[in-house]
């Protein structure tokens, strides 16, 4: 469970986050909305304890993130598995060795295990023949594919995805979120997934909650949050030009 | 009135930044050697930076080695037969090779060829969040990226160096023995003679401290690198200019702590 209770988070002097309240119950999905440069990265940095807040508490499993250290936070970061907006894979490294990386350096596998669970994770993202590519010699879509391998190879109890489809044409959008929803079946975990696919995202999640000058304005069901009459939710889920949201 | 202040407030906002950038780097060292005693100690991954920062080197080094060492032959043999003293040119060119040339020109090479290269590495794992994907792991990217890039140069440096010396003295040979007059026995009989391991180790200690200034700086700049291309342009440039006038600065330092 994954619970944020009024998080501030600002840069310099600019305030990112001013008040953010979040909670998504065991083993669902949230989708997160949001306009382009709102925080929604920085809110999941926040959650996974890659930066600080400034004030308020995450709460992970009743645990507070932003309070912990050494090897609490470590173990409660092991549970945890992130897919980064641009994949972040090790570009030194190629596609095996890239999701082969956290079994070698968090598990004591032996080489022979570890070749398996690798090729089985990449043929389940539909990666197979491509594991001796270098990051740089593979598409955007592959590069998000192999992202979400490498993540989930170690079965992470919770799952935060940044834009896993943005870029991407709509099939391997739509395909990957079948993988998304597959996974999320077979492994059961919790998930925050960042998005700009409104509305198809709307009949793969359980929740969706939109942020919106720092603060999560609304969160709801797919259905309520469709039908919102909030004129900002509304205007924003619409995709309508005319509304409260100034787009600058 | 604001214009009076103005000058002051330059002047405060720069001492201000630029005590609070050395603290940084105090912090960021002082991270980084504390980790190195904790395991896991990745010795593969020292292994990968001393050949990419000491071996893949080591022709650069051979090369501006050889060419110091004969330039430095050729300008000292016409500064010493002015005096008739040119049978000390032995050790006259090995001496400063090994106290100065040696440990300095080896460093800038290294501060060329690798430091910009790590800085710039390292700066394109901060902005396409490689290192909070190892941080994200709950892997310490200073024990995967920090650690094995200062050891390695501790390690690498003063083996450059080395060569770079031994290819020096070998390319004032090649100009004092072969185009001017000097004697092959004298030449080496000089050296012999002259140099002690007081000035051996002076270079080796040199070495060491530039292999870590050298890293150091790199590594920092790379890892809070600003946003975008423009960004880690910056670091690397920033990088290389403020590790090679370390490195001279440094050097006058050392040298005069080490000559009292
Ligand atoms: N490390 C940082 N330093 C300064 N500003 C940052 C940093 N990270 C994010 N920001 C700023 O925070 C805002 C939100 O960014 P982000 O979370 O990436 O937006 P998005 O909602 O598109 O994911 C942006 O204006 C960005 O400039
Ligand atoms: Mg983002």
């Amino acid at each position: 469970m994954i619970e944020v209770v009024d998080l501030y988070k600002s840069f310099k002097n600019h305030e990112v986050l001013r008040g953010v309240n979040l909670k998504v119950e065991e083993g669902q999905t949230l989708a997160l909305i949001g306009g382009s440069g709102k925080g929604k990265s920085v809110l999941l940095k926040l959650i996974i304890g890659l930066t600080k807040p400034d004030r308020g508490k995450i709460l992970i499993n009743k645990q507070d993130i932003s309070k912990l250290r050494g090897k609490l936070l470590k173990q409660l970061k092991e549970r945890c598995g992130i897919v980064f907006q641009g994949g972040a894979l090790f570009d030194s490294l190629t596609v095996f060795d890239n999701v082969a990386f956290p079994l070698r350096e968090k598990t004591r596998m032996k080489d022979s295990q570890i070749q398996d669970t690798v090729l089985a994770e990449l043929t389940r993202v539909g990666l197979s023949g491509a594991e001796n590519k270098y990051p740089a010699e593979i598409s955007g879509g592959m590069k998000k594919r192999v992202a979400l391998a490498r993540c989930l190879v170690m079965k992470p109890e919770i799952v935060l995805f940044d834009e896993p489809t943005t870029g991407l044409d709509p099939l391997i959008g739509k395909a990957i979120h079948k993988l998304i929803r597959d996974c999320q079946k077979s492994l059961n975990f919790t998930a925050i997934m960042v998005t700009h696919e409104i509305p198809a995202i709307f009949s793969l999640v359980d929740r969706v909650a939109m942020l919106y000058n720092g603060k999560i304005i609304a969160s709801g069901t797919p259905a309520e949050i469709e039908t919102s009459q909030d004129p900002v939710i509304h205007q924003f889920v619409h995709g309508e030009l005319e509304g409260p949201i100034s787009i600058q | 009135m604001n214009w009076i202040l103005t000058p002051f407030k330059i002047i405060g906002n720069f001492v201000h930044t630029f005590i609070r950038e050395l603290g940084r780097m105090a912090c960021f060292l002082a991270t980084s050697f504390f980790w190195v005693v904790f395991p896991p100690y990745l010795l593969r991954r020292i292994v990968k930076q001393i050949n990419f920062i000491g071996v893949k080197t080591t022709l650069v080094i051979v090369l501006t080695g050889s060419f110091t060492g004969m330039v430095l032959a050729l300008q000292t043999y016409y500064a010493l037969v002015k005096f008739g003293a040119e049978t000390s040119l032995g050790p006259v060119v090995a001496l400063s090779l090994i106290r100065e040339l040696g440990p300095v020109i080896s460093a800038l090479m290294v501060t060329g060829r690798a430091g910009s290269a790590l800085t710039a590495e390292i700066g394109i794992m901060r902005i396409s969040e490689q290192i909070d994907a190892l941080d994200a792991m709950a892997l310490n990217p200073y024990k995967y990226l920090i650690i094995p890039n200062l050891l390695a140069g501790i390690i690498s440096l003063p083996l450059l160096n080395a060569i770079f010396v031994v290819v020096g003295v070998w390319g004032g040979y090649a100009v004092g023995v072969g185009l001017t007059g000097v004697s092959s026995g004298t030449y080496f009989g000089g050296i012999r003679d002259f140099v002690s391991e007081k000035d051996i180790l002076e270079g080796l200690y040199k070495s060491l401290s530039f292999g870590m200034l050298i890293t150091w700086i790199s590594c920092y700049k790379g890892y809070f690198t600003g946003y975008g291309a423009e960004g880690v342009s910056k670091a690397t440039t920033q990088a290389v200019v403020l590790s090679s006038v370390t490195i001279l600065i440094w050097d006058y330092f050392m040298t005069s702590i080490l000559l009292t």
